[in-house]
Order: structure tokens, then C-alpha cells, then sequence
């Protein structure tokens, strides 16, 4: 069990993350909108993630923290 | 739980001013991952450049300084010779070293500098809104080259780890870049051995890292990461083109 957690603020919505998951569980978020006006990115299924990091390594931004 | 992946400390909590998808941000959190390993953080000074990462000195949490253009291998020089204890790396974007810096990077580098030089190689001019850079493909459509470069006119991109593999002086040159996960790992192998180098007093090392450019390519972030792929490594070939300790020399 990994858990992923969110510099919201930061995130710019570039979507890079979204494309190195294995597991495909991150997407952009369609409801909301950060404070920069970009949206950030999210989770589907916490539970399916295996903590590669490889979401955070391909980050520009150092959004995403992950725990394993 | 334990932390598998966080926000290295030699990096300030200031919000990077990049595009998005921009992979200076990449380069920039490689750069302080290794500061952070190698523990060097107190005694690393860094040099800015001109360019999309003037703001450099924002973001990292050693000390730095503001070179003009093109000459942050001749401030590093001054710093590392009037303090050789300390760490002294530069962080230039291709416009800045292969450009207006040219003049500095071949002499510091003919001269074998004990320095780093992080080389960032986007073949556009970032901040500038877009304009053909001497790293500029054939062909590349920019806005100064708005029907693609002509070489007949233009001339030919320069391939600056080539260029410099051709003096005796460096001690280690590689091209790298950070286009996907693997690559991002060899990347900061290479940003490490290239700052090591410098605590073993080897001399002169450059890694250059193909980035990428979304905003001026006009593409996708993902799309400009696959555009490296298809269009800048067949002209700019990765891999070591100088190594001192002997493994792959030339």
C-alpha cells in the first residue's frame, strides 16, 4: 500500500505524471481548478497504487510526495 | 509509511516560474537531489545565467550568483579559484553557453576549470519568446526561421559536447536527457558523477541535458518529450563523450 499526496497549488496541470503512471489511477481533475487557474492533478484509486514514484519523478513542479 | 520521494531540501519552497511541462523543473530538482546526497549543500555556490533560468537563484538554497550572458563559466572560475574548497557549479540554457557564453565555455573548458556546468539544450531561446537558438534543428520552425532553418543560410546547430570532446582540457562530457523515467535516472547518475568529479579535483565537467521547450515547439508537454525522441537525439546522440577515469574516452 502506497498513498500519494498533493502540492495542489503547485501543480500546473501538465499532465506528465498522468502519462508515467503504469497503473493509470492519476488524471486531471475535470471539476476543479487551483488557485493558478490550471487543474490538478488527482487520483482514481489510491489503492492500486505500488509507489514507483515514477509520477514524482517525472514532476517538474515537486507536486507529488509519495509514501510507501 | 515511510517517504519514498519528496521535495529535495537544497531546493527553497519558492513556486518555479516555468511553463508548465517545462523540464528545467526536472533538471533543477536533479541538480538538488545530488546537492542533498553528496552533502555539499553549505559549501555549493551556483551560477545563474541568462535566460528562461535567470530565476535560478530562487530556487536553489546555496548560495548563488548572477552571471551576465554567456560568461557564468568565467564567474565560476573566479569563485572556485579564489576558494577551491568550494562546490561551484553553473546552470546555463543553450542560448546563454552555446551562444554568447561560447567564448567562455570552450576557455574554461580548454583550461580544464574545476567546475560543473549544467547545460541545459531546448534548441530554441525560452525566454525571449522563441527565437532560432544556435542548437536549432534543420528545418526548425521558429520565429525567427518561420519557414524552417535553412542551413544554406543559417547554418548548422552546434553540438556542443562534440565540439568540446575535441580539447584535451575537459574531464568528463555527456549528453543525457530527461524525457522519460529511465532517462531521468541516467540523468542524475550523470549530474552526480559530474559534480563528484569536482570534490576528486578532476576538473572540467559538463552534462548536457536535452529539455524540452513546450510553449515555444507549440506542442503538448507530452508531445514535446516525444519530440526529443524523434527528432533531437538522431542529431544530438546521447552518451559519454569524455571520461577521464578511462572508461570511454573520445
Amino acid at each position: 500500500m502506497a498513498k500519494l499526496t498533493f502540492k495542489e497549488e503547485l501543480c500546473k496541470g501538465c499532465g506528465l505524471c498522468v502519462n508515467a503512471c503504469p497503473k493509470k489511477i492519476l488524471q486531471l481533475s475535470r471539476e476543479r481548478l487551483n488557485q493558478k487557474g490550471h487543474s490538478p492533478v488527482e487520483i482514481i484509486d489510491q489503492e492500486k497504487c505500488i509507489g514507483c514514484a515514477f509520477c514524482a519523478t517525472m514532476c517538474p513542479d515537486c507536486v507529488i510526495t509519495v509514501e510507501k | 509509511m515511510a517517504v519514498v520521494f519528496e521535495k529535495p531540501k537544497a531546493l527553497t519552497d519558492a513556486v518555479l516560474h516555468y511553463c508548465p511541462g517545462c523540464t528545467h523543473g526536472i533538471v533543477h530538482r536533479l541538480v538538488a537531489e545530488v546537492i542533498d546526497e553528496l552533502g555539499i549543500e553549505g559549501k555549493t555556490i551556483g551560477i545563474a545565467p541568462v535566460g528562461c533560468s535567470v530565476f535560478a537563484y530562487n530556487y536553489f538554497t546555496c548560495d548563488m550568483v548572477e552571471a551576465a550572458h554567456g560568461r557564468a563559466p568565467a564567474v565560476a572560475t573566479g569563485v572556485k579559484r579564489s576558494d577551491p574548497e568550494k562546490i561551484v557549479f553553473t546552470y546555463q540554457g543553450d542560448g546563454d553557453l552555446a551562444s554568447i557564453g561560447m567564448c567562455e565555455t570552450v576557455h574554461s573548458a580548454a583550461r580544464g576549470e574545476n567546475i560543473t556546468i549544467i547545460f541545459i539544450n531546448n534548441a530554441i531561446y525560452g525566454m525571449t519568446g522563441g527565437q532560432m537558438a544556435p542548437t536549432s534543428l534543420p528545418g526548425q520552425v521558429t520565429q525567427t526561421s518561420p519557414y524552417g532553418r535553412n542551413t544554406e543560410t543559417q547554418g548548422y546547430p552546434i553540438r556542443v559536447c562534440e565540439l568540446l570532446s575535441e580539447l584535451d582540457g575537459p574531464a568528463y562530457l555527456e549528453r543525457v536527457t530527461v524525457n522519460n523515467v529511465k532517462n531521468v535516472r541516467n540523468a542524475k547518475k550523470a549530474i552526480k558523477k559530474a559534480f563528484r568529479n569536482q570534490l576528486e579535483g578532476k576538473g572540467f565537467s559538463l552534462v548536457e541535458v536535452l529539455s524540452s521547450c513546450p510553449t515555444n515547439w507549440g506542442m503538448t508537454p507530452q508531445q514535446a518529450l516525444d519530440w526529443i525522441d524523434e527528432k533531437m537525439i538522431p542529431y544530438y546522440p546521447l552518451g559519454v563523450y569524455r571520461d577521464k577515469d578511462g572508461e570511454n574516452n573520445g
